[in-house]
């Protein structure tokens, strides 16, 4: 029932936002219903820590714990991201650059998106999870467009190109593992689903899993926005309404990644931990170089936070690659604090652009002493995701590298190290700038709206309150490491 | 199907679809391009219904109609209203030329038969033993996508992955569950579709244009 309900709450709101014209009151509806997926997503969690998985749909989904704190994860951006996509379609609409039928198109199309990406997580068969995550890139699509411009055009075209064909390459992975199962077992029934081809694990075919691993890698890592198939992400991150861009990058990135940690469990027990090891930390280690070199450059806030996902992608990859419980836990917890952190810029930054209009960074000083509470947000956010303590990002970086060095991974873990002092250096300089500065006299300032400024600040309260102490979520965390650590 | 006729127009089915792959490479016209994409959707939706006939396969037999109505009829006639409204719809500059592409081509299917070796060994059989035309369709798909320029071509590349992927998994595993299949078919039509919609705006803002002309975002 718990299973139903988290599917059908957000798909509900989205098809009353469709079918009555859009209102102010429609986007507060959505909100509200992201915010019960959220607390079913809890409930969820608080079962799954202790009971066994849940089953629905005659075993096409399936609920363990760590699908359960992926719920958690989605909920809680959700609710973030559709409180706030109330003030953007209210401001596009005010300007005139949006039509009510576009902001019933954005509604809908959001919350089709977030049911996607949960049922990506709720799904036991892993066709039926491919179809999810392929289901969100057309469902983002539009919302990738939304603002209509060249620009914004040009970022959905290749979003859309290069994102399917990933995705295809998924596929043929995830074929190759059915055809793997199929033979291990003798019996078509149930060999897509996860748990058939964990229990037949061992007896799978190493040549032809060895393939189908490095077809996932490569096809889920294009999702995920790993190197070097991340080139669509900058693009569209920077392009689409802020809400959007906190939903993709503080979760879609993360539910692709999800797909690749379950596949990563079957592998490790039918090839042995080396060679997806191998394929995670080249992925991971080529991810941190690119995200290195091109923050350096970066003109623009919203690029910035799109190569900064880059980088944190890298590092959950080679937490991945570590593979030991602790390494999964900190790597979950990872996932959460990042999707919180960058979700609460991305939003800030649409702020931002709102308020000044371009999306420069040499265009936009001293926000600080000009909009207070606004900078303060935004300077809060960039020391969370430089994993600086007390944000939990700080403890899952450190518990990932810990990890590393136990699995032998130090070498890499140092490489990674090296990529984040330089990326630590460049998102100071282009923070620097956007918060102190020189505020030039006719500067614009303003206050903002406590609508934006209240769950904002919660948002980073939580992941301070996660960095400090993260005693509600470590049981959870354990179990849901011990569902894909042998 | 039974007896001996078996081999023969399995073979033939899914060479086909190979060899669409090939001549889709050689032509630039992109109504040619189309309509062999259309042949290839045809050829793939044979090779499944002749599978289902060997097994006495009903779940099969459901995909080969699902496959031959989309592949075969729906995604290229989507395709074909682009190309229609588009006179000089031709490939002019390819980033690799046509003779350049043909022998890349060969090499990707040498690629596709070393690659496929560990699959081919756990199973062989009739269907598995081609299952590498299936992997070299998709190699073959990757390069049209990475090299031509036409927003339409890039479509055409994206399906002939997909398509090479639908061979595989036909030839492997006689087909993914039907919930699957269906879903995934779904999921590749509304892809054509959001792609036919993005291409007709980028066409009414930019005229008629070469996805190289694309530059405003970059680094």
């Amino acid at each position: 029932m718990l299973i139903y309900a988290i599917l059908a709450v957000p798909l509900a709101a989205g098809a009353v936002t469709a079918v009555v014209p859009w209102r102010p009151w429609l986007g507060w509806l959505t909100a509200a219903a992201n915010g019960t997926v959220l607390l079913l997503g809890i409930w969820l969690a608080a079962g799954a820590v202790h009971r066994h998985p849940l089953g629905a749909l005659h075993g096409v989904l399936r609920a363990d714990a760590l699908s359960a704190f992926m719920v958690v994860v989605i909920g809680a951006i959700a609710v973030l991201a559709s409180g706030q996509s109330v003030r953007y379609l209210s401001a596009e609409t005010g300007q005139g650059r949006c039509t009510a039928r576009h902001a019933t198109l954005y509604t809908a199309l959001v919350q089709v998106f977030v049911s996607c990406m949960l049922a990506a997580v709720l799904a036991a068969n892993l066709g039926v999870m491919w179809v999810a995550v392929e289901a969100t890139t057309i469902a983002t699509t539009f919302l990738v467009g939304h603002r209509r411009t060249d620009a914004a055009l040009e970022a959905s075209w290749k979003y859309v190109v290069i994102c399917s064909v990933g995705i295809a390459l998924a596929f043929l992975g995830t074929v190759l593992f059915y055809f793997a199962g199929l033979h291990a077992t003798g019996h078509p029934a149930g060999s897509l689903n996860w748990t058939a081809l964990m229990a037949a694990g061992h007896h799978l075919d190493p040549g032809v899993v060895r393939l189908a691993m490095g077809l996932l890698v490569l096809g889920y890592g294009t999702k995920v926005g790993l190197a070097p198939m991340h080139s669509w992400l900058p693009d569209a991150h920077s392009q689409a309404p802020a809400p959007v861009s906190a939903l993709m990058s503080g979760v879609l990135l993360t539910v692709a990644f999800y797909a690749l940690l379950r596949f990563k469990a079957i592998a490790d027990l039918a090839l042995g931990a080396g060679y997806p090891r191998a394929l995670l930390t080249v992925a991971g280690l080529a991810s941190l170089l690119v995200a290195a070199s091109l923050l350096l450059t970066q003109r623009d806030y919203k690029r910035m936070l799109a190569y900064h996902s880059i980088e944190h992608m890298g590092l959950i990859a080679l937490g991945a690659a570590a593979g030991s419980s602790l390494a999964i836990a900190a790597v979950l917890l990872h996932i959460l604090g990042h999707g919180l952190a960058k979700g609460v810029l991305f939003l800030a930054s649409g702020e931002i652009l709102l308020a000044e209009g371009t999306s420069e960074i040499a265009k936009v000083p001293a926000l600080l002493s000009r909009r207070p509470v606004l900078g303060g947000i935004f300077g809060f956010g960039l020391v969370a995701l430089l994993g600086l303590p007390p944000f939990s990002l700080f403890v899952s970086e450190l518990n990932m590298v810990r990890a590393e060095f136990a699995a032998g991974l130090g070498w890499a873990a140092a490489i990674a190290l090296a990529c984040m002092a330089v990326i630590f250096a460049a998102v100071m300089a282009h923070g620097r700038h956007l918060l102190l500065g020189d505020a030039p006299p006719q500067g614009a300032r303003g206050v903002t709206p406590r609508l934006v400024a209240v769950p904002l600040a919660a948002g980073l309260a939580a992941c301070a309150f996660l960095g400090v102490s993260a005693w509600p979520l470590q049981p959870l965390l354990q179990a849901a490491a011990r569902v894909v650590v042998s | 199907m039974t007896g001996s006729a078996y081999p023969g127009v399995l073979g033939v089915a899914a060479g086909a679809v190979l060899a669409c792959a090939v001549v889709t490479l050689w032509r630039r016209d992109l109504r040619a391009v189309v309509s062999v994409l259309a042949f290839q959707g045809i050829a793939l939706g044979v090779t499944a219904a002749v599978l289902a006939a060997h097994a006495r396969d009903i779940g099969l037999a459901a995909t080969a109609v699902l496959v031959l109505a989309a592949k075969g009829f729906l995604i290229p006639a989507l395709l074909r209203r682009i190309v229609r409204r588009d006179p000089g719809s031709r490939e002019t500059a390819p980033l690799v030329n046509v003779p350049a592409s043909l022998v890349a081509a060969a090499v990707l299917i040498v690629v596709a038969y070393l690659a496929s070796v560990k699959i081919v060994a756990l199973a062989p059989g009739t269907a598995s033993s081609l299952a590498p035309a299936g992997v070299a369709t998709v190699l073959l798909g990757f390069f049209l996508a990475a090299t031509r320029r036409k927003a339409v071509s890039q479509i055409v590349g994206l399906l002939l992955i997909d398509n090479g992927v639908a061979l595989t998994t036909f030839l492997l595993t006689a087909g993914v569950p039907l919930l699957v299949e269906f879903g995934a078919s779904l999921d590749v039509l509304l892809v054509v579709v959001v792609l036919r919609v993005l291409a007709t705006a980028m066409r009414a803002r930019f005229g008629p244009f070469d996805l190289d002309q694309l530059r405003e975002l970059h680094d």
